[in-house]
């Protein structure tokens, strides 16, 4: 750990809201210039590559000097992109300039005792986690991987298996640096209009350079975990609706090949991080249920069903199972005590996925037979089970390159919300997906909580369905066309982030403070500096 | 800019009377295409074409292209670019001419071969420097099977389409890695306008099964595309075919 990163307190931000860069400022090293080859670039998804010069720069002077050069004459403007991990197009910029901001990558402050961290915005979440865990603090929103930045984080206004709870990932940020179309670095705190316009902005507003984020203390690595199945999707929704305020992290994965009365059965996988005494009522070979935790006042979702002596907290409808308290200690808890200390960070990794996959390597009979497996495997009812961060957090991200299994056509994420009382939509939705028989076993629900105010942010009250779908499925485009016209009349939304397909006419009726959005660009960036293929394809 | 699935939002089309451009057209409107150009010499059949697609929802607009005319090609061509990124750029004129009459009249067999091929290698070069310039879009490019061998019944048109098949796959390694694609396209007996009262040859198939076998061939980023698919087999082995007994073949 260097010392600056342990200092106590975080350096304060720049002063006043706009301040010049020099002009006289080298080209990016080691940054091609202008007549470098072009590379191909694409989303995580792997569809519609377009070729880019490629700029990563080093300092804020080098951002400042490849944002000008963005919006030199003749130029096809420049966009910021992290690690890569947006499925459709928002980080790619077809024949102008995309800033690579992983060179950016230094932790400025952390204030160990106030919670909160000064970083560059190419800081990925997974390098925050090795310095943050340590001293007791976490992200304070992770979506299913760790390989995304923190600029990445706010532009796309990320949500976890938390949003219910925590909001997305713009709600913590407590002011960040962003570096606009004139080559200014400006101040943005929240409750502004540039501030709510960058979070969700999907990078279009500026370059964020650096943020401050604000922490969730933790007491362990780990994490206490409830797996429960359901039957059907009728019986998800009503076991998300009445027990989800009593987990901090709560998610379910849906087996959409399931046909039949068996339609959206599902395993939910639910809870918290570990507190100390269960992870020392374990190394003492006790059972962790024992271990008492006391609910913070305000604070629900902490109160998790152990504290209630095992009197299921929500009625006779969800019983509790019931452990006799004479059971040994399962082996499943002897299994994953940790060897480390309590906040040790651990993760696993397996080889990288071939660079070449055939197309249709995860087909129907692929997927059917892993979902089938993954819904037996699953416990019908298990609670308390120890796991590390990263598995509950992050599964995918010990493969390398997963996302080259779905072969050379690569794959679209479909994720879109509809609100609470529009069931019917949801359920209309996954029936047709079963009953069409779309491969994916990567379909994730989540019931979202309030809103967050950026203005293109995707998450409002709802629920909330992701699936993956390999690109050479035939008719997909037409099919998830349909998709949208229902999600746009159930007034849903579907993610910009993950997004490389959507109609453009639809935009404007899901995303409904467009308008203000458009109308900040063209103020702030008149020349239109910055550029990507979302945006030329969506009309932003 | 594309979708996903390779789908266009603007298309231009050299040729723009040609039945499989406007098959294609028709199939891509129904999707994402929103804006087409359609390039070729002024007539009321363009006029019609555009109208027609007009009434489909695409924004449509005609221009003044002339494939014997290379000179005005940069000019014409660069304007429509000019305007705006172009996500693919159908390359469909061409003409059949007739086999007995050009083979007896070497300056109409010329222009076939001026049409064919001359035009064709300067305003794809045109189009391709452009798409390279906006780093993406589709350069579609209809060669015929009759590129692929040598036949007595038609060896003029199969012979400039042989030359622009050949341009064409070279020019597809020239611009990979440069965000554009090069697609070349090799329908069997297409029946259209261009081949009406000619008698059909094995394997014939319809402008719209060419579109079809377009997007198709866009979704999955394919470099070349038999249509029908079958014929790639069926070519395969005729190109094995010793000369002496390919000669005699009724084909």
């Amino acid at each position: 750990m260097p010392a600056d990163a342990a200092s106590t307190s975080p350096a304060p931000p720049p002063a006043g809201p706009r301040r010049p860069v020099p002009a006289s400022v080298p080209a990016p090293v080691p940054g091609p210039g202008p007549a470098s080859a072009p590379v191909t670039v694409t989303g995580w998804g792997r569809t519609a590559p377009t070729a880019a010069r490629l700029l990563r720069p080093r300092t804020y002077e080098e951002a400042a000097a490849a944002v000008r050069a963005c919006g030199a004459h003749g130029a096809r403007g420049g966009i910021a992109r992290g690690l890569g991990r947006a499925y459709g197009d928002a980080a790619q910029n077809a024949g102008g300039a995309v800033l690579d901001m992983t060179g950016l990558d230094r932790v400025h402050a952390i204030d160990a005792d106030g919670g909160t961290v000064l970083c560059d915005a190419g800081v990925s979440l997974h390098r925050l986690m090795e310095v943050l865990l340590p001293l007791g603090w976490f992200v304070p929103v992770t979506p299913g991987t760790r390989q995304v930045t923190v600029g990445g984080a706010i532009a796309a206004d990320i949500h976890g298996k938390n949003h219910h709870v925590s909001g997305s990932f713009a709600r913590h940020v407590l002011s960040l640096d962003l570096l606009t179309a004139d080559g200014e670095i400006r101040t943005v705190v929240p409750g502004t209009p540039l501030f709510d316009a960058t979070a969700g902005g999907m990078g279009l507003t500026g370059v964020i350079l650096t943020a401050t984020v604000r922490l969730l203390p933790v007491e362990t690595s780990w994490m206490c975990v409830d797996t429960e199945r359901a039957r059907d999707l009728d019986d998800l929704l009503a076991r998300l609706t009445a027990t989800d305020r009593y987990y901090r992290y709560s998610v379910a994965w849906i087996d959409l090949l399931a046909r039949g009365a068996a339609t959206g059965r599902a395993v939910l996988t639910r809870g918290d991080h570990a507190p100390l005494d269960a992870l020392e009522a374990l190394r003492h070979g006790n059972d962790p249920r024992s271990s008492t935790r006391t609910p913070e006042p305000g604070a629900p979702w902490r109160a998790s069903t152990r504290a209630r002596g095992g009197r299921s907290p929500f009625g006779d409808a969800f019983p509790l199972p019931s452990l006799p308290s004479s059971l040994p200690l399962p082996f499943r808890f002897r299994r994953n005590v940790p060897a480390g200390g309590p906040l040790e960070f651990r993760t696993p990794r397996f080889p990288a996925a071939p660079s070449f996959v055939p197309d249709g390597l995860l087909g129907r009979t692929a997927m059917g037979l892993f979902n089938e497996l993954w819904y037996r495997r699953a416990p019908r009812a298990r609670t308390d089970e120890l796991q590390r961060l990263s598995t509950f957090f992050h599964p995918l991200d010990g493969v390398p390159h997963w996302n080259r299994l779905y072969g050379r056509s690569g794959f679209v994420q479909y994720q879109f919300v509809v609100g609470h009382g529009r069931e019917e939509t949801l359920r209309r939705i996954v029936a047709r997906i079963s009953a069409r028989r779309c491969p994916s076993f990567l379909a994730v629900l989540k019931r979202f909580g309030e809103g967050d105010p950026g203005w293109l942010s995707f998450p409002m009250p709802g629920w909330t369905l992701a699936l993956d779908i390999p690109a050479s499925m035939p008719g997909l485009g037409a099919f998830l066309d349909s998709l949208d016209e229902e999600v746009a009349a159930a007034s849903g939304r579907v993610y910009l982030a993950k997004d490389a397909r959507l109609r453009p006419e639809l935009l404007a009726s899901m995303y409904p403070r467009l308008p203000e959005f458009r109308a900040l660009r063209q103020e702030l960036d008149p020349g239109g500096v910055f550029v990507s293929d979302l945006s030329r394809r969506l009309g932003l | 800019m594309k979708d996903a699935f390779g789908t266009p939002q603007s298309l231009l089309i050299l040729g723009g009377t040609s039945d499989i451009a406007l098959a294609t057209a028709r199939r891509l409107i129904a999707r994402r295409t929103r804006t087409v150009w359609l390039a070729g010499r002024p007539s009321q059949d363009l006029e019609n074409a555009a109208t027609h697609l007009r009434g489909l929802g695409a924004e449509t607009h005609t221009i003044t292209f002339d494939a014997l005319d290379p000179e005005s090609h940069e000019a014409v061509l660069g304007k429509v670019f000019a305007e705006g990124d172009i996500d693919m750029v159908l390359l469909a004129f061409g003409v059949l001419g007739d086999q007995a009459n050009d083979e007896r009249d070497p300056v109409s067999a010329a222009r076939v071969a001026q049409t064919n091929y001359t035009g064709a290698v300067s305003s794809a070069l045109v189009c391709a420097r452009a798409l390279q310039a906006q780093g993406h879009g589709s350069l579609v490019v209809l060669s015929s099977v009759a590129a692929e061998r040598a036949r007595r019944s038609n060896f003029i048109y199969g012979s400039s389409k042989a030359g622009l098949d050949t341009f064409t796959q070279g020019l597809g390694d020239a611009l990979h890695g440069t965000g554009a694609h090069v697609m070349l396209v090799r329908p069997g007996f297409v029946r259209t306008s261009m081949t009406a009262g000619r008698p059909e040859s094995p394997f014939a198939t319809t402008p719209e099964a060419v579109a079809a076998a377009i997007e198709l061939g866009l979704r999955r980023r394919s470099e070349m595309v038999w249509v029908p698919g079958s014929l790639r087999l069926v070519m395969t082995a005729l190109r094995h075919v010793p000369r002496a007994v390919f000669r005699r073949l009724p084909l």
